[in-house]
């Protein structure tokens, strides 16, 4: 199978790729670019493990094919953190013990990002909904939920 | 002795809420899981699994699989050939079939190849040859006399004449004339309970990188609860010494009693001895529910004599539990848990295991305790409905304590069940009102908890900080409360503290982590470790000083001349102490050996309020209060995590989770679209209430808190239910349709 040629954006550094026409974006960022802060918890959908932003809209990477990034920009858990400084929610998340086993977290932590960008004062029933897609099997979410909250918070207490 | 550990003192650490240590990799995305590895050259595992819940296989033709470019090893059952006895038998079966598939999913072939595609492509080109054969995937189907044998050659000889070859083992516990009192109750009530069988659920798909060298020594690096468990089963499958294979434990994301045994590893392996490479195996979502453990599915029998004030007079149970092609011991601790709480003078539970084609079971969160309490605590509800009594007080009234008879045979030491029941009684939960189809339920849970095999080491660095090397893999923040307690124990500032996981090849063993083990043993080791360090510092501080090593004690991370003849000298920190080790006598450490006992057993109590929508039947959870004894809890918020965690997998077990077979035994709903497990959106928040009773068996008097959370919510959600329908329902999960036919049928 021949390859693609893809030029892209990720977490702000400019990034080129070869790939075939039936790869993930998830396969190409964990395989071919080895950034496996991305998980892969089902491949379909189901479980938000992958959750990533292309053009600033979140998306399983699963099921988004690695062509599709073609002069998009993408950001990962890897590109939340700036300079060292850790964001509000990765903070948060540390100070609230808002993580057991850790491997649904880079995908929440994406995913609560997404949501602060479109509504920085979120109610907790929309923070529950919004990260309806994300499955986390060890907190029970109530922790990831006070640290989405948290953030939010200090967020706006900062802008 | 293991029980008298306990020591009352005041903590400086313990109890505190400190950043966890691994938090920052499992933030930023540097923790590196199970799949997250990469070897030069490494190569890609596929395995091949039989469409049949039960086939013989006639033969099987890997030759197209083998020529095509790309391709460097294919494995069958014939490569694991001649293998042993026991439990690693039924292991590497389940790893690979020999002759036969047990069950839909079962692995039939495997082929390691330079890509993805070329190991998919290679998979199509095996052909298998069947033999199909009649199969049985529930239970009374399965014990039936007739039934298809799903696997020959189980049957223990406690199982009595006239049962089908697929009830493999019969268990009973007790005590007491159940006949007399069966007569004493004013109230006898008999019911027949069902709970369906439930996946683990972790997140994280099991994965390995294998690499096995041609001298015969391998590196295995999985996702895994315990990588001396993993070494010993698979270096016996193959056919290896265990030191000549080492295992590191990844990160691993969940695995609730799922990742304490091996499902792809030993066919990882197999694959890198055939192709002379490393070799990455990486479960799908569809492979992790048809081929890795679930837990059994039950149908339970339970009879309770109570009088008209409440007390328990006789209680019996027969549980019958499946859990896939092989054999287990799940509903032997299903039978010794039913009745734990409850301080009984006649009590007799038997259990039964039956086998049916369907995936060999794991152990998950308290095995075989949350069906067994479900059953039982449903039917003490009945009968407090029945009777017009508190359920709570009936509760408190038959409520195990020190010094009660278990039901499973030993007496139980200092016991936090009455503690508990009384918090859940004082709590505002227990009296907030109820709206319309509102309902409140509650139950006790209960588990035994464990102790074992433990080592640690702890090494004092040049510059006083202190690495402690445990070989438990983390599952839920243990590194964070093992640091904590040798923080403590050192008087020293927790972040002066690192602890890692150890591979298998640096540290002596360790049993899984599992049985909420952890926080106790490696605990308790840890403990004693830092105190063995402490008693070289005070040494080596007498020997600076020129005085009696009996004549130096420890406080606050510092030695201190003490008693009539120390003389006078200003305190010693640690660091200067660790900085002069070179000309006291080399190094400081301390290390600790132990096959941990008085691990102290768990109590929990949960409280439940829901409401029914009458139209669709859709159960909401409104408020959920947790009750449970944790001994004394370490780190709280990890501790509250565990509670948490343990009560939505109960909810979920609850309302919404089950393997669903179709009549052709093929698992209906393997992904987690039709396998819904809770999301953020099904819940309320989830309060915590933890309790201290201190276990006798740990120096700090800690518990092991990780499993008891999983017990209560299979009853209290039904029994909140029953409460808000006005009937109840004998079977898990309450779907939807199940529970608009209850009301429907009143
Ligand atoms: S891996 Fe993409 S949603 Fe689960
Ligand atoms: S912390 Fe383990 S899945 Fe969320």
């Amino acid at each position: 199978m021949s390859k693609t040629h893809v030029t892209t954006t990720i977490n702000g550094t400019r990034t080129e790729f070869l790939c075939e026409a039936n790869e993930t974006l998830l396969t190409v960022l964990r395989d071919r670019l080895h950034l496996t802060g991305a998980k892969e918890g089902c491949g379909s959908g189901d479980c938000g493990a992958c959750s990533v932003t292309l053009n600033g809209r979140l998306v399983a990477s699963c099921l988004v094919l690695g062509v599709e990034a073609e002069g998009a920009e993408i950001t990962t858990v890897e590109g939340m953190a700036e300079g060292g400084e850790l964001h509000p929610l990765q903070q948060k998340f540390l100070d609230l013990a808002a993580l057991q086993c850790g491997v649904c977290t880079p995908g929440i932590l994406v995913a609560a990002k997404a949501l602060l960008e479109k509504n920085p004062d979120p109610s907790e029933q929309e923070v529950r909904y919004w990260l309806a897609g994300n499955l986390c099997r060890c907190t029970g979410y109530d922790k990831i939920i006070k640290a989405v909250l948290a953030a939010a918070a200090d967020l706006r207490g900062a802008a | 002795m293991a029980l008298d550990e306990y020591e009352k003192r005041d903590f400086q650490v313990i109890g505190s809420r400190p950043v966890r240590p691994d938090g920052i990799d499992k933030v930023t995305g540097r923790a590196l899981y199970g799949a997250d590895a990469v070897l030069p050259g490494m190569l890609v595992g596929k395995v091949l699994r039989s469409p049949h819940p039960h086939a013989r296989i006639r033969s099987i033709d890997t030759r197209a699989a083998a020529a095509l470019n790309g391709v460097r090893a294919v494995v069958t059952g014939a490569d694991f050939g001649e293998i042993r006895k026991g439990e690693t038998r039924n292991v590497a079966e389940n790893a690979m079939a020999f002759d036969h598939a047990l069950y839909d999913g079962h692995a039939v072939a495997a082929v390691a190849a330079t890509s993805e595609a070329v190991a998919r492509e290679a998979l199509k080109l095996i052909e298998v040859d069947y033999e199909v054969l009649p199969h049985v995937t529930e239970i009374a189907a399965a014990m039936a006399p007739g039934a298809p044998v799903v696997h020959a050659g189980f049957v223990e000889d406690s199982v009595p004449d006239g049962f089908s070859e697929n009830v493999t083992a019969r268990h009973e516990f007790g005590h007491g004339d159940l006949e007399a009192g069966f007569a004493r109750a004013d109230k006898v009530i008999a019911r027949t309970l069902k709970t369906a069988a439930t996946h683990q659920g972790y997140i994280e798909p099991n994965a390995c990188l294998a690499s096995m060298g041609p001298d015969g020594r391998g590196d295995l690096w999985c996702c895994t609860q315990g990588h001396y468990f993993v070494r010993q089963l698979c270096a016996e499958i193959m056919g290896i010494e265990e030191s000549r294979l080492r295992v590191t434990a990844s990160e691993i994301g969940g695995g609730f009693g799922g990742k304490t045994t091996v499902f792809v590893e030993p066919v990882a392996l197999m694959l890198s001895k055939k192709a002379g490479a490393p070799v990455k195996l990486v479960m799908s979502r569809n492979e992790v529910f048809r081929a890795s453990g679930p837990t059994v599915s039950s149908e339970i029998d339970v009879k309770i004599g109570m009088t008209r004030d409440g007390r328990i007079t006789a209680a019996e149970a027969e549980l019958r539990y499946q859990g896939g092609a092989f054999p287990n011991i799940t509903v032997m601790f299903g039978a010794m848990a039913a009745f734990a709480a409850y301080d009984l003078g006649a009590v007799r539970t038997v259990g039964y295991n039956v086998l049916t084609n369907r995936p060999k079971q794991a152990a998950y969160r308290a095995p075989g305790a949350p069906m067994a309490i479900y059953a039982v605590e449903s039917v003490v509800n009945e009968l407090c409905e029945e009777l017009g009594l508190d359920p709570l007080e009936v509760r408190l009234k038959n409520a195990a304590r020190k010094g009660t008879k278990s039901s499973y045979g030993p007496t139980f030491n200092d016991i936090g069940l009455v503690a508990t029941l009384e918090a859940a009684q004082a709590h505002p939960h227990y009296r907030a009102p109820l709206g319309p189809n509102q309902g409140r339920g509650l139950s006790c849970g209960f588990w035994f908890n464990f102790g074992g095999n433990t080592s640690v080491s702890l090494s004092v660095d040049m510059d006083g900080s202190v690495s402690v090397t445990e070989g438990n893999p983390d599952i839920g923040g243990s590194r964070a409360s093992i640091a904590m307690m040798a923080a403590e124990e050192l008087g020293i500032p927790f972040e002066r503290v690192r602890a890692i996981v150890a591979d298998t090849a640096s540290l002596g063993h360790n049993d899984v982590t599992d049985g909420s083990r952890v926080t106790f043993a490696v605990g308790l080791a840890t403990i004693k470790a830092a105190r063995a360090a402490k008693k070289e510092l005070c040494k080596r501080a007498a020997m600076m000083w020129g005085i009696d090593e009996e004549a130096v004690t420890w406080e606050n991370g510092c030695a201190k001349p003490s008693g009539p003849n120390a003389g006078s000298f200003e305190p010693l920190p640690i660091e200067k102490i660790a900085r002069k080790s070179p000309r006291t006598g080399g190094p400081i450490a301390g290390h600790h050996e132990v096959n941990a006992e008085g691990a102290g057993v768990s109590f929990g109590v949960h409280l439940c309020d829901v409401e029914v929508d009458p139209e669709t039947g859709h159960t909401k959870i409104l408020r959920y209060t947790i009750f449970q004894d944790a001994g004394k809890a370490i780190h709280p918020d990890y501790v509250e995590g565990q509670m948490q965690g343990g009560a939505v997998q109960g909810i979920g077990w609850a309302l919404n989770e089950e393997y669903i077979y179709g009549k052709d035994g093929r698992l209906q709903n393997p992904g987690f679209l039709d396998y819904r497990i809770p999301v953020a959106s099904d819940l309320p928040d989830i309060d915590t209430v933890i309790l201290e009773i201190p276990n006798p068996g740990h120096p700090y008097g800690v518990r092991g808190v990780g499993e008891t959370g999983i017990v209560p919510p299979l009853a209290a959600v039904s029994n909140a239910v029953s409460h808000a329908i006005g009937t109840r329902l004998y079977e898990l999960p309450m779907s939807p349709p199940k529970i608009l036919k209850a009301i429907r049928e009143g």
